[in-house]
């Protein structure tokens, strides 16, 4: 069985206020690493056996019509040992 | 005769009953459409009504794309039949590409629900064409992701071809790029509104009763073809 990734990511020009208030509340609790946030999401997809080139495409096609919003996402694929 | 005009409900949808009144106060006849279902029913308009179809899960509006009544109306909607969708429904047609663009989280993070003041900016769209150009209109605004957002091209063009249909005024409320509030496409038979029209149809009920004339707008066009 092999684990797919898929993490979409808000574009870098496209205003994320939830990372902003991440942000915001890192230093409130004493973290003060963080110059700015932004947050995402991951999807984790579970398959039979280890993924052919078929599968892989069609998994980016998932990511690019439904997983993300090429509008305002970007997206990338990867497989997890 | 009246003419007939669709409301979708999604699994979810909050505000298709008050759209169906409002169509109704209108002096249409409103037809309740099912998303499970491809069939229009013969209706010569729909509306897409508000809520939080498919819960807002993977993204507002996300799911109901994929849902068979949305194929019926893409395809209809490209042959210019006109389409309405609010706030959730917005967020649909956005989805569906329909209408260019993307709804995101209010910028202040907060789900806001006000009355809203407006300039109705384009009156050419089939659901505006009663308003007069300029006109300042308030109706209700109630969402928490209604922050329009597009790049800068999609943006120029919305701006040079005049299709910002609705503008915030004296306030902005979610950090929507130009305080759009509303956009329609190049036919302009298609239309995406962040606030509720369908609430501000009865001086009992509403800030007002400026909503009605989105309505009573695509009824009138409908006589004249």
């Amino acid at each position: 069985m092999a684990k797919i990734i898929v993490e979409v990511m808000l574009k870098p020009e496209i205003l994320d206020p939830q990372g902003q208030a991440v942000a915001s509340a890192l230093p409130r609790l004493g973290f003060t690493f963080a110059k700015s946030v932004r947050q995402g999401k991951r999807f984790e997809i579970e398959i039979d056996g280890n993924p052919t080139p078929a599968q892989m495409a069609e998994v980016e096609k998932a990511a690019e019509t439904l997983l993300s919003n090429p509008v305002i996402e970007t997206y990338l694929v990867r497989v997890e040992e | 005769m009246s003419f007939r005009v669709g409301v979708v409900t999604f699994p979810g949808s909050l505000d298709d009953r008050d759209a169906a009144r409002a169509i109704e106060v209108a002096g249409g006849t409103a037809v309740p459409l099912f998303h499970a279902s491809d069939d229009l029913k013969e209706v010569e308009a729909v509306v897409l009504p508000g809520g939080f179809s498919y819960g807002d899960y993977l993204r507002c509006g996300a799911i109901a794309r994929f849902a068979p009544i949305m194929n019926s109306i893409v395809t209809a909607a490209e042959h210019g039949f006109p389409v309405l969708g609010i706030c959730n429904g917005f967020q649909v047609l956005c989805e569906s590409h329909l209408l260019p663009g993307a709804l995101t989280r209010n910028s202040n993070l907060h789900f806001l629900c006000r009355d809203q003041k407006l300039k109705i900016e384009n009156v050419n769209t089939v659901w505006t064409s009663g308003f007069k150009a300029g006109q300042e209109i308030v109706i209700p605004l109630k969402n928490g992701e209604g922050s329009f957002q597009c790049d800068d091209a999609t943006l120029n063009m919305l701006e040079n071809q005049g299709r910002v249909i609705a503008r915030y005024l004296d306030f902005d409320p979610n950090g929507s790029r130009n305080l759009i509030a509303g956009i329609s496409n190049e036919r302009g038979n298609v239309v995406g509104l962040m606030p509720h029209p369908e609430h501000a149809i009865e001086d009992l009920t509403g800030p007002s009763t400026d909503g009605l004339t989105f309505f009573t707008s695509v009824l009138q066009q409908l006589v004249g073809r």
